[in-house]
This record gives C-alpha cells, structure tokens and sequence, in this order.
C-alpha cells in the first residue's frame, strides 16, 4: 500500500486573511517512535500554566493517571496494553516478553479543517488564526459549554471552578514569536513534529511507506485526509493499530456539514406546526365542531359551564 | 400562537391563558439557559455575532426577540395597557413561535451527541410536536371550557406529531435507538407515550367537561417534560458508552471504502 502525499487543505485565506499569511501550521504526533515519557503533557502544563487535575488519583490503566484531554490537559499521553506482538520479518520477537505490546499516544486538540467547536460557538470566541489553527478568546467566551458537546473527539471541555472553556491552542503565543510549541519543544523522541501542514503530510506519507516495508502492517495515518468527515485535522497521527484502540473515533464528522438540511427540516416542523394550529381553529369553527359545541351545550351536564362567550365565537 | 389565534376568533379567556404561558415559558427557558452559562453575566456576547452556523447563537437572537414581545402581550393583557400594542406583540410573537418551537431541535442535534445527531431530521417534528402540546395542554387548563375547542384540536394534533416523530426517528437511526429505549431514557419515553395517547384521549372526549380537559391538559404537560428529558438523558447514554459513537462510524468507514475501492 502506497500513501500519497497529501497537500493540506486551505482554511485562511476563506476565513478572511489577507495573502502573505504564514502557512498552515500543525503537528504530526508519530506514535510509533512514543515511549511514554510525558514530556508533552508537562511540558504543555509549564508553559501555559494550567492547573493540576485532582492530585495522585490513580485511574488502575496502566501508566495513564490522565485519563483523557481535558479544560486544563491539553496534551494527553494515552497507554494501551495490548496482547499483541509486534512480529516483524526482520524481528520475530522471541516470545520471552509474552504477547504485551504498549501502545502509547500523545493526544491533543486536532485543529480540524471543518472544526464544529468553532462553527457552533455563539459568541464568536473560537476563532481561526493566521496559521490555521483553532483557539479560544477566554476574554470572549461566556461559557455556554456548545463547542464541548460539537466537538467530535470530545477534545474541548469546561473547567468548572472557572466556567470557561479550554483548549489547545497549538502555543499561539509562541508561534507568533517564531518559536515552536512546547510540547513539540520538550518531546525527546520527534514524537511530537511540529511545522507547515503540508510538510508534516509529506513527512508522514514517507514514515507510513517506510514502516510498512519494515514489516508493519498495522501503521496508519488517523486525521490526515482533506476528504474525511472533518475535511482532515490540522495535527494528525500516525497510528499501530485502529483508532477505537486509542479511544480515537474511527469516522468522526463535524456534524455542522448537515446543518443545512437541519434548518430545512426545522423550517418544514414550524411549517407544520402552523398549519396544525390554523387547522386546529379552522375545526373549531367547522359546521361539525358547531353541531357538537350545541350538542354538548344541550346535554344537562354541560348547561352549566355554558359563557355567554360562545355565541360571539360561533357567529 | 395560539394566543394569536385566540385573539382573531375572539376568545379572550384562551388569548389569556396562552400569552400568559408563553410568557412564562420563555422566562423559565431563558432564565435556565443564563443560568447554564458559566459566565451568566457574559450572555451579551451571545449577541456580538450574527451566525447562521451556530443554532445557539441564531437562538439567542431569536429568544431576545421573542421574549420582549410575549412580556409585552401578557403583560398589557393582564393590565388592560396599551391595548394595541399588546394585540401587535401577540402577532409578533406568534410569527417567532413556530421558530422558538423548533430551533432548540437543531440546537441538539448540530453536536456530536450520537442520539441526538443521528435523529436531527426527525427531532425538529418531535420538538415542535411537543411545544404544541404543551401550549395546549397549558390553555387547556387555564382557558374557560367554552373557549378552548382550538386548544383541544391543537392538543390532539401535537400529541399524534410527537408520537409519530418519535416512532420514526427511533425506526431510522439503527442501533443508536437503544439509548431511547433503555435505561432512564426508555422508562421516560414510555411515560410519555401514555402520558401523550391518555391526553390526546381526553382532549377528544373532553368536550366542554372541564375537569376532563384539566387533567388531559395536564397530562399532554407531563408528556411533553417525560420527552424533554427523555430526549435528554438518551443523548447523555449515547455520549458516555463508546459503542453508540463508534459502530455507527465503523460502519460508515467500511461503507466508504467499500463504495471507494
Ligand atoms: S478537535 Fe475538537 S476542539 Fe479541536 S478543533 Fe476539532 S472540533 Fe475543535
Ligand atoms: S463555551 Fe465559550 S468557546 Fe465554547 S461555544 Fe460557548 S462561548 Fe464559544
């Protein structure tokens, strides 16, 4: 299987920036070459001083006491036990080790093409920057937690005690001084690849090949494909296994592309809605409702309930 | 909408009690939706943008013109002020209703709420059905029997819309209907459909029976909260077991590949 490389969508110039803008920027997180340290995920806390999660909790999964991004994790390094070798031609493995393999994978906010967090957002808080990458205004958003429940990776969350929301942000504030984020900075591997999109796609593209001649079978790219229901992710991942294994959804899809047909559908429900309600007054007035109306008025039960208002409404 | 309504065919008692629910609707909704925020005082930004592609912000919108016009309409209903304006505020606020009614369908469904999502072309019908309901059910209780044949018609109406689009939506959205019918979510929408066909019932039979129509009224009320939060808690089920986000996506991938290759 050959991997072409991909040239990354556009996502500045229709948002409005003016031409001369940097490149899209982005993250190829190669999780084949992970080894778990967590530089990412400190590294990322230092830098853009997020608080702690509740202290020493430990979860039982494997090495993994975060559990998952959250307001104040905005790198997550995920542990997969797995009972799985990695058999290649060149190293059958020696079964000494039994069948465990680690997966390990840096998680974070995937700066979609079609990013729903940003698409639904009331307040106009997240926005695109000139180098395409998606971030919130914490002066702006109000809190109304939408972007949360858009988000198809369940990346965007609430921090509670303060009411905003929070996201990476791909270190805005260092990319705007030419430097590289931290995570990317502090990951000892190249785990963690920072650069132009387009670039990292052809980086990946050659990484998946030479992986598979090695043997592995299993690597893949997961959010690099402009034709995927996100219209492709801004940092995307290169994978030893189906994206489930990493809690990763398999075909996720910013569900604002079916936005249209959501409002046509809402508009047909009002529609209906008026009509029922005319029809509801029309049948009130239809001579059959009348002959009941006098029906009911003649029966001894219903003399006494009878209002002087009838005879205005019926005439 | 059905005050409006009211207030053409002259039924003042049933104008009344319309306005007066809508009024308190949109106040309890409103009041809930600041209330959510994390940032109560920061609502206003909800209105610094006009954005078609966030349903809560076209919702705001529409809340901060609904609202004004359904206080004014009650309000000058029950005071006897501005009469003429208080007719005007009505009409307003019937053309707004219908849209108030359904744009919270599209609010749920543009997220990534499986139940939810997987249902957007059904729950605006579900949503608007149930609004009906619930008016009707409101008018029914407070509105002179003499006055309220269109509020039982209506009832009648959106009780079979509710329970029509509920039907559908849970026969087209595959597997993802289980979140509707176990647990909390399927106990609630059980209800409901009782609650609902109970109602719809009595608002058949009531006829000028009053304490009839008080309690079908009531009924179709209850319906309408039992689907609200049905609705509810099959999103939250959906959203927190992985297998409603993932076999539906994993069939979606193998359907593209297979029509790709
Ligand atoms: S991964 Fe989620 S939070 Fe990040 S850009 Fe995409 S939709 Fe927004
Ligand atoms: S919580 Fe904040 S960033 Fe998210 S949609 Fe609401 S206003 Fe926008």
């Amino acid at each position: 299987m050959t991997v072409r490389p991909i040239r990354a969508p556009e996502v500045q110039d229709t948002t409005g920036y003016p031409p001369g803008h940097p490149p899209r920027m982005g993250f190829f997180t190669d999780t084949s070459v992970c080894i778990g340290c967590k530089a990412c995920e400190v590294a990322c806390k230092e830098w853009n001083q997020l608080p702690a999660d509740q202290p020493f909790a430990l979860t039982g999964l494997s090495f993994d006491n975060t559990e998952q991004l959250s307001g104040s994790t905005w790198r997550h390094v995920a542990f997969i036990e797995q009972n799985k070798p990695i058999r290649t031609p060149q190293d059958p493995g020696d079964g000494a080790g039994g069948d465990l393999r680690w997966l390990m994978a840096s998680d974070v906010c995937k700066h979609c093409t079609d990013a729903a967090c940003l698409d639904v957002c009331p307040t106009g808080s997240l926005f695109r920057t000139e180098f395409g990458t998606v971030v919130v205004q914490q002066d702006i958003c109000n809190g109304c937690g939408y972007c949360v429940s858009a988000c198809p990776y369940g990346v965007i969350a609430k921090r509670e005690d303060d009411g905003r929301v929070f996201k990476c942000t791909l270190c805005y504030d260092r990319l705007l001084d030419d430097m590289t984020p931290a995570c990317a900075k502090a990951c000892p591997t190249e785990s963690i690849q920072y650069g132009p999109l387009d670039e990292l796609l052809e980086r990946a593209a050659a990484r998946v090949q030479e992986l598979h001649g090695d043997g592995v079978e299993d690597a893949r790219l997961y959010g690099h494909d402009p034709e995927d229901g996100v219209g492709g992710n801004g940092a995307f991942f290169l994978l030893l296994d189906r994206p489930e294994v990493y809690g990763l959804p398999p075909a996720p899809k910013a569900t604002t592309r079916d936005l249209p047909s959501m409002w046509r559908h809402a508009a047909v429900a009002a529609l209906a809605l008026v009509c029922g309600v005319t029809a509801a007054f029309a049948a009130a007035h239809h001579p059959l409702a009348q002959a009941g109306a006098k029906w009911s008025r003649q029966s001894p039960l219903m003399t006494r309930t009878r209002s002087s208002r009838t005879t205005t409404a019926r005439s | 909408m059905l005050a409006a309504g009211a207030q053409l065919t002259g039924r003042p008692g049933l104008a009344r009690a319309g306005k007066i629910a809508a009024l308190a609707g949109i106040a309890l909704s409103l009041g809930a939706l600041v209330e959510d925020l994390g940032r109560p005082e920061r609502f206003i930004n909800m209105l610094r943008t006009f954005k078609p592609t966030s349903p809560m912000n076209m919702g705001s919108w529409l809340l901060a013109a609904y609202t004004p016009l359904a206080g004014v309409s009650a309000l000058s209903d029950v005071t006897g002020r501005l009469p003429l304006a208080g007719r005007a505020a009505c009409y307003g606020a019937a053309v707004l209703g219908p849209a108030v009614a359904t744009y919270t369908a599209v609010l749920v469904s543009d997220t990534a709420v499986p139940a939810w999502h997987e249902g957007h072309r059904e729950m605006p019908f579900l949503f608007a059905g149930s609004a009906t309901a619930t008016a009707a059910g409101a008018a029914m209780i407070a509105a002179p029997s003499a006055e309220n044949a269109p509020a039982r018609h209506a009832a009648v109406f959106g009780a079979a819309l509710e329970l029509a689009a509920g039907r559908l939506m849970r026969r087209r959205i595959g597997m993802i209907a289980e979140a509707y019918e176990s647990g909390r979510a399927g106990t609630l929408l059980r209800a409901a459909e009782a609650l609902s066909v109970a109602g719809a019932a009595g608002a058949l039979l009531a006829g000028r029976r009053r304490g009839l129509a008080v309690l079908s009224g009531a009924a179709l009320m209850a319906a309408s909260a039992c689907v609200r939060l049905g609705v509810f808690s099959a999103g939250v089920a959906s959203a927190e077991d992985p297998r409603y986000t993932v076999l539906p996506q994993r069939a979606r991938a193998l359907a593209a590949n297979a029509s790709g290759t």
